[in-house]
């Protein structure tokens, strides 16, 4: 934990995490990648490392295990989930996050993977859809394919995430507060009708069976 | 050969019951492998360049920043500047280059530093005011169909009569309504975007296509790479959305093989979601001017309309003959121009252009009711004898289902008279529609062991509908078998020939050829169980996981008994179905529905919420109810997006296509659909059709109900869809200017 770059990149004058949510994946890569913004500059250089603009060994520990993986500054967490780790669920439909589809957990709270530097997630717990799965299936999944909130499926994994979230932080939620509180997620083919029910059944205690 | 049929109406064990999709955890969990999703060995990540210009030449392009690129591997161009006719670019975000390297960051690198330059054209992009489409020149000829009652005397100018003839029944009429309706041209949007991964092994490539059409595409890859259809295997077990434009391999597709092919090594190009919106389709627009001639109880006789619209460079528009939507009010003259725009290419959209006939005529039949002070819901039921379809009954039985779920009767008000609560007014509007949805020709194999086991294997794929869960229950009633007992194989062009899923035709295809495969497969088993315990064949029944004779279960084998007595090789039976003059007793085609709209709007915002929506909807005989509802739930809720929420929006300044994004592409959320409510009408005689597709019919009604909801709220139309606040607010600023 203690040499990771996360933990660098925080002791710094400013929060370096809070400058790379506001400014974007994108800008930030390229601020990292040519190490000539704001976020390398001399108030910082002594206490962050420097990495890239080539791979870098790094270890993340997702879903409960420390997985190896070779990054570059500008890589996505996304795209290190799905290219380096076969973890397709969380998939890349937005470029800023608008759509949801790309939801994981880090260190339990609801991001989208495409708006995160894997390398900001050295020591910090990535969760991602996959944890739901097995052979012991987690209430929310189940629900969604009882009540059918899926169709082609492909925002359906981030769906699945973003309903675990919400329910995690309400479990009690009336549909109201469904309708409401689950607007981050995009949906083309029409489900939201059945993510609704399948919300609701897991707040009135899990999948029927 | 069996004599193929359904159980009677009420006998199925598992057919019209609410069934989970047998692969719905695997999409939920992210089990589920799209073509987005396959990660190989080795594998380049490729990028695209779009033309930054709606209507240009490119000049010249320079690789080689680019090839310096580190971890940049191949570049491949779309167009050749040299080739002065094949340089032309006619719309923003067409592909000129793309390159293939290590990382998506490097190939994304490798585009921005592509250097092109370009002599930029004049451009058009912007169809809805038809005089500036004139005086661009972007206006086709005029398709024009006149139909009348009466015909002109011998030697009377045909045009003078149809003048004389129209001026006269407007005369007749008891209300004239004179409108203007639209709708813009919409994205498909489809989450996954196009593209491919592609791989060879030796002289033969697989390519996993995001596709409707697993059995359709191998020759797209195979002619332009000079090779033929066999050494190509078509892969797709997940598609991210198609909405019908996910049919062809596309140039992307090909040069993603091409890449492949040259560098030795797997590659992954995918569109990035601008040029998804950009390029791999749209929606034409439509819009008309009309005017209606309706008597006294609001029945339309006479209607003249001149629409136009674009379906982009030289893409499709509305055709004039499909307005009126439906209704064949007895005398009609209707126009259409095509608007060539620098606009992406149109390609087919749910239901390709009934929505927007739909939305821009059965809004000009609500005007008449608003002009007649007269119940919307009466007059579309006075109107009814003039369908095309020969559906009054089932529309009328539909509409007075829709009418009690929605409570219309009491919930109903004039135009503009409802009660107002502060600034919120509220409306009711209804349409409806027609579809056709028959199965076309196919092929499977059901494949039965000796142990028991049985597969099936069909080059189809599921576009969300539920396919495998179909086909496992078609299979499983007829072999009495519970549904995970049947292992379901589509996805590969190496299975035998099947359908595209596109105009509702997938639930018709696959049920007509698993049901014959199995019903085939069910007779030879049948016959050797027969000998067996010496009865009459014909005296068996398949069920509960056993064969037996009729009535008395005791008397009979297990499933797997019974297939042990096909000694070694398993039984292989194909299913063929191809359409004939001769109606098929498992499926039809052609279907009716119904769908009324309550809506709330704010006068001072201009803010529209869907209150509730009741959809009724006859499909013939339901396979899986569960799948069956969620399409149309799905339909309505894509509804919902083109009524109030999306649209591509051109700049006419400079050609762009400006919305080119998930954040600016307005979508509706969970928290925008209101309440829905979905009945099927499934009298006897609707079950006995057989299986009728079921995708694209609840899309088509939402555009025309809402509007009328709209304007039964506000006493106002606002004539173009998406009705955004903008537009409502617009429209209630026009209608109190003095005329």
């Amino acid at each position: 934990m203690k040499d990771s770059p996360h933990n660098s990149a925080t002791r710094g004058g400013f929060n370096r995490r809070e400058f790379l949510r506001g400014s974007g994946a994108a800008a930030a890569a390229t601020a990292l990648a040519t190490g000539t913004s704001a976020v390398a500059d001399a108030a910082e250089a002594d206490t962050i490392p420097l990495y890239g603009p080539g791979l870098t060994k790094i270890k993340l520990n997702v879903n409960g295990q420390d997985r190896e993986v070779q990054v570059e500054p500008r890589m996505s967490l996304l795209e290190v989930l799905r290219h380096q780790l076969q973890l397709t669920g969380a998939k890349p439909v937005s470029i800023d996050g608008s759509s949801g589809a790309s939801t994981v957990w880090v260190d339990d709270a609801p991001v989208s993977a495409n708006t995160v530097l894997a390398l900001t997630c050295v020591g910090r717990k990535v969760r991602t859809v996959e944890s739901l799965g097995g052979s012991k299936p987690d209430a929310v999944p189940m629900a969604f394919v009882h009540e059918d909130g899926m169709q082609c499926g492909f925002c359906t994994p981030g769906f699945v995430v973003a309903v675990r979230a919400f329910l995690d932080k309400y479990p009690g939620a009336s549909e109201a507060q469904i309708r409401e509180g689950l607007n981050g997620n995009l949906c083309r083919c029409g489900t939201y009708a059945n993510v609704i029910l399948a919300a609701l059944e897991v707040v009135k205690g899990g999948a029927r069976g | 050969m069996a004599e193929y049929s359904w159980p009677k109406q009420g006998t199925a064990v598992l057919l019209g019951t609410e069934q989970d999709r047998i692969d719905g955890l695997e999409k939920a969990t992210g089990a589920a492998k799209y073509s987005y999703d396959v990660v190989l060995d080795r594998m380049l990540i490729a990028k695209v360049l779009g033309c930054p210009h709606a209507h240009c030449k490119v000049k010249s392009i320079d690789v080689t920043a680019a090839k310096a690129i580190p971890g940049v591997v191949s570049i491949h161009l779309f167009i050749d500047p040299k080739d002065a006719k094949k340089s032309e670019i006619k719309w923003q975000g067409d592909p000129i280059a793309c390159v293939a390297a290590e990382t998506e960051g490097a190939a994304a690198e490798g585009v921005a530093a592509l250097v092109v330059t370009y002599e930029v054209l004049e451009h058009f992009v912007t169809e809805e005011f038809l005089a500036a489409a004139e005086r661009a020149g972007r206006v086709g000829k005029a398709g024009v169909n006149v139909e009348l009652e009466n015909e002109p005397g011998e030697n009377e100018d045909e045009d003078a009569f149809v003048e004389k003839e129209l001026k006269r029944l407007y005369d007749e009429s008891a209300a004239v309504v004179e409108g203007y309706y639209g709708i813009q041209a919409i994205t498909h949007m489809c989450l996954e975007p196009h593209g491919s991964t592609c791989a060879w092994q030796g002289d033969k490539l697989t390519a996993h296509l995001s596709t409707q059409s697993v059995s359709g595409t191998a020759g797209q890859f195979a002619s332009p790479l000079s090779m033929t259809a066999d050494d190509v295997t078509v892969h797709c077990d997940f598609i991210g959305g198609g909405f019908g434009s996910k049919f062809q391999a596309d140039e992307w597709g090909v040069a993603c093989a091409k890449i492949a092919k040259e560098t030795g090594r797997p590659v992954k190009l995918m569109l990035d979601r601008d040029l998804e919106l950009k390029v791999a389709g749209c929606r034409p627009s439509g819009f008309v001017k009309v005017k209606v001639g309706a008597d006294k109880e609001g029945v339309v006789k006479v209607w003249d309309s001149q629409q136009w619209g674009t379906g982009g460079d030289k893409g499709a528009a509305v055709d004039e003959k499909q307005i009126p939507y439906v209704f064949n009010p007895p005398n009609r003259r209707r126009s259409a121009v095509r608007i060539s725009t620098n606009t992406g290419p149109t390609r087919a959209w749910r239901a390709p252009n009934h929505p927007q006939a739909c939305a821009i005529s059965q809004t000009a039949y609500d005007d008449v009711a608003a002009k007649l002070g007269i119940d919307s819901y009466d007059v579309f039921l006075r109107n009814l004898p003039s369908v095309s379809n020969k559906k009054a009954d089932v529309y009328a039985a539909e509409m007075e289902i829709a009418a009690k779920l929605m409570d219309w009767k009491a919930k109903w008000h004039p135009h503009g008279k409802g009660a107002a609560e502060g600034s919120i007014v509220t409306g009711l509007g209804m349409a409806l529609h027609t579809w056709g949805g028959g199965a076309v020709a196919g092929s499977c194999l059901v494949k039965v062991h000796p142990d028991g086991g049985v597969e099936t294997f069909a080059g189809s794929q599921d576009l969300g509908t539920g396919t495998r869960t179909v086909m496992a229950m078609v299979v499983a009633e007829t072999f009495g078998l519970p549904i995970p007992a049947i292992k379901v194989n589509i996805g590969s062009s190496k299975y035998p020939q099947a359908n595209p899923s596109g105009g509702s035709i997938t639930v018709g295809s696959v049920s007509e050829t698993h049901r014959r495969a199995s019903q085939d497969a069910l007779e030879k088993i049948k016959a050797l169980v027969a000998e067996k315990l010496g009865v009459e064949a014909a005296s068996l029944v398949a069920r509960d996981g056993r064969i037996y004779t009729d009535g008395s279960p005791d008397k009979g084998v297990t499933w797997a008994q019974a297939c042990s007595l096909l000694g070694m090789s398993a039984l292989e039976v194909r299913g063929e179905y191809a359409p004939s003059r001769q109606q098929s007793p498992l499926s039809s085609s052609g279907v009716g529905g119904v769908q009324m709209a309550e809506v709330a709007v704010d006068r001072n915002t201009g803010l529209v919420r869907m209150k509730k929506f009741v959809a009724v909807q006859d499909i013939g005989l339901v396979i899986n109810r569960q799948t069956a509802k969620s399409q149309i739930y799905g339909g309505v809720i894509m509804g919902i997006a083109y009524s109030l929420f999306e649209e591509r929006i051109m700049d006419a300044g400079t050609g762009a296509f400006l919305n080119a994004q998930i954040a600016d592409y307005r979508l509706p959320r969970l928290g925008d659909i209101g309440e829905i409510v979905v009945e099927f009408y499934e009298p006897e005689s609707e079950y006995n059709r057989g299986v009728i597709g079921l995708g694209e019919p609840p899309v088509i009604s939402p555009g025309a109900a809402i509007s009328n909801a709209v304007a039964n709220a506000l006493g106002v139309r606002v004539p173009v869809l998406p009705i955004t606040p903008m537009r409502v607010l617009d429209a209630l600023e026009s209608a109190t200017k003095p005329a």
